[in-house]
């Protein structure tokens, strides 16, 4: 029992370090990512960023630019094997959960990247009021992410499997995300208004408890995804 | 023979629930005539709500056996209760319009069918955009199956977002809508009326996909 859970997780991080490596030569997904949401930035900042917004206005516009940039990172990540043809290798060298757990991992990876690059930015260029709670902004950022991409992995296999290129991932992901983005919209919203972490405790629980069920359930689909 | 009494006896049953909701039923407690829509809203929406679980246990049933003929009833399924709930969400928002004073105000009860709405608009084009049928069947049954988990989490979250004035769904003796003996039994009627009439739907469409998949067999 030992023994299998051990090759298990190594054979995860193979695949993670596949495409670790595979990302760190094209830097395709990350390029586009950071890009797409710079230039979704730099419009919101140039049209509204002289106006005082309200906390839940940013928290808003933060989580449009990072849904948006999120899915034209992840939607890479099944098609890109589709593209080069490595998926058919790829299921003979790995079972089909294995695959999802390596690209749920790679693709939480990438987000963090987005938010620790996204983050930043906003704030420069966009001077949310000051006061925030940002230990309690960094965490629920980092929650929210997780449950983004639990919930997109899977959806974005069954968009390479579907062959269909471009717009398919967030017509598909918007109404399984619409609990998370509600809910950490509101979380971010009374952490830049300077919040306790007490308010949050509802919202953390049921992100969390949204994380476990989606995992289970893409755990549980990925071998139908998969099968040809 | 069985089939045509029971489309005439339907037909029959359905139009007297609609005299019977116009003119029999009595106006509820402060709505006046306005309550009538009751006999038609709730029942849609009930009939909706049932064709997206039946289409769901569909997909299951697809992933467990692999039989093609159970993805063509899960998506006859969805279309049926997309065409009901979308009726449901019509007759809400007149209902609507009339007691909160707007069409639309994004109240829990209107994002949350409205999200229902866009689960199976998804489903359709993620359908429509697979040509071959074994994996098209595959990947849509494990996105409705998906979306299906996401919902129990909207009906937590929106009503923390939200305030609604939608009346209490569950008719009680409690809750806030009241309807007395003549009223129930009209309502009962109705739903039964409108599950008699999704049972038709469903039957036929079953029965054009048992014709279609024959028909393919002996042309193969």
């Amino acid at each position: 029992m030992v023994k299998t859970s051990f090759s298990w997780i190594n054979a995860v991080s193979a695949i993670v370090t596949k495409d670790l490596i595979d990302e760190f030569r094209t830097r395709h997904a990350l390029t586009a990512m950071i890009l797409f949401s710079l230039t979704t930035l730099v419009t919101v900042s140039f049209t509204i960023g002289i106006y005082a917004l309200d906390v839940m206005l940013h928290s808003a516009l933060i989580w449009i630019i990072v849904f948006f940039s999120a899915m034209s990172a992840l939607n890479r990540s099944f098609t890109k094997e589709e593209d080069s043809g490595t998926i058919l290798a790829l299921k003979m060298s790995a079972t089909a959960e294995t695959i999802y757990s390596g690209k749920l991992v790679f693709n939480t990876l990438l987000l963090l990247v987005l938010i620790v690059v996204m983050l930043p930015l906003y704030y420069v260029m966009m001077n949310p009021p000051s006061g925030s709670n940002i230990a309690l902004l960094i965490l629920i950022c980092i929650t929210g992410l997780l449950s983004l991409s639990g919930a997109t992995t899977l959806l974005a296999a069954v968009v390479a499997r579907a062959g269909s290129r471009g717009s398919l991932l967030p017509v598909l992901a918007f109404p399984v995300l619409l609990p998370v983005l509600l809910t950490v919209i509101r979380g971010t919203g009374i952490a830049l208004g300077g919040g306790s972490g007490e308010e949050l405790k509802t919202d953390f629980l049921f992100l969390l408890s949204y994380l476990v069920i989606v995992v289970t359930a893409s755990l549980l689909l990925i071998p139908y995804v998969m099968e040809d | 023979m069985l089939k045509t009494i029971l489309k005439s006896a339907l037909g029959i049953w359905i139009a007297l629930v609609i005299v019977a909701a116009l003119l029999y039923a009595p106006p509820a407690m402060g709505l006046g005539d306005l309550s009538r829509i009751i006999y038609f809203h709730v029942p849609l929406a009930w009939v909706g709500v049932l064709a997206y679980l039946i289409s769901m246990v569909y997909s299951v049933r697809f992933l467990r056996r692999g039989l093609i003929k159970d993805d063509s009833l899960a998506a006859v399924n969805a279309e049926i209760g997309f065409i009901f709930t979308l009726l449901a969400t019509i007759t809400g928002a007149v209902f609507a319009r009339f007691t909160w004073g707007v069409f639309w105000n994004w109240d829990p009860r209107q994002t949350s069918i409205f999200i229902l709405l866009l689960i199976y608009s998804a489903y359709f084009v993620l359908r429509s955009s697979v040509d071959e049928e074994g994996r098209r069947a595959r990947l849509s049954s494990v996105f409705s199956i998906f979306a299906f988990i996401s919902v129990p989490f909207l009906v937590f979250v929106i009503p923390r977002v939200y305030a609604t004035l939608h009346p209490d769904p569950i008719i009680s003796t409690e809750s806030g809508f009241q309807m007395n003996a003549v009223m129930f039994r009209v309502f009962l009627a109705s739903l039964v009326g409108f599950t008699g009439i999704y049972a038709w739907i469903f039957n036929l469409s079953s029965r054009l996909i048992n014709l279609e998949q024959n028909n393919r067999r002996e042309n193969e």
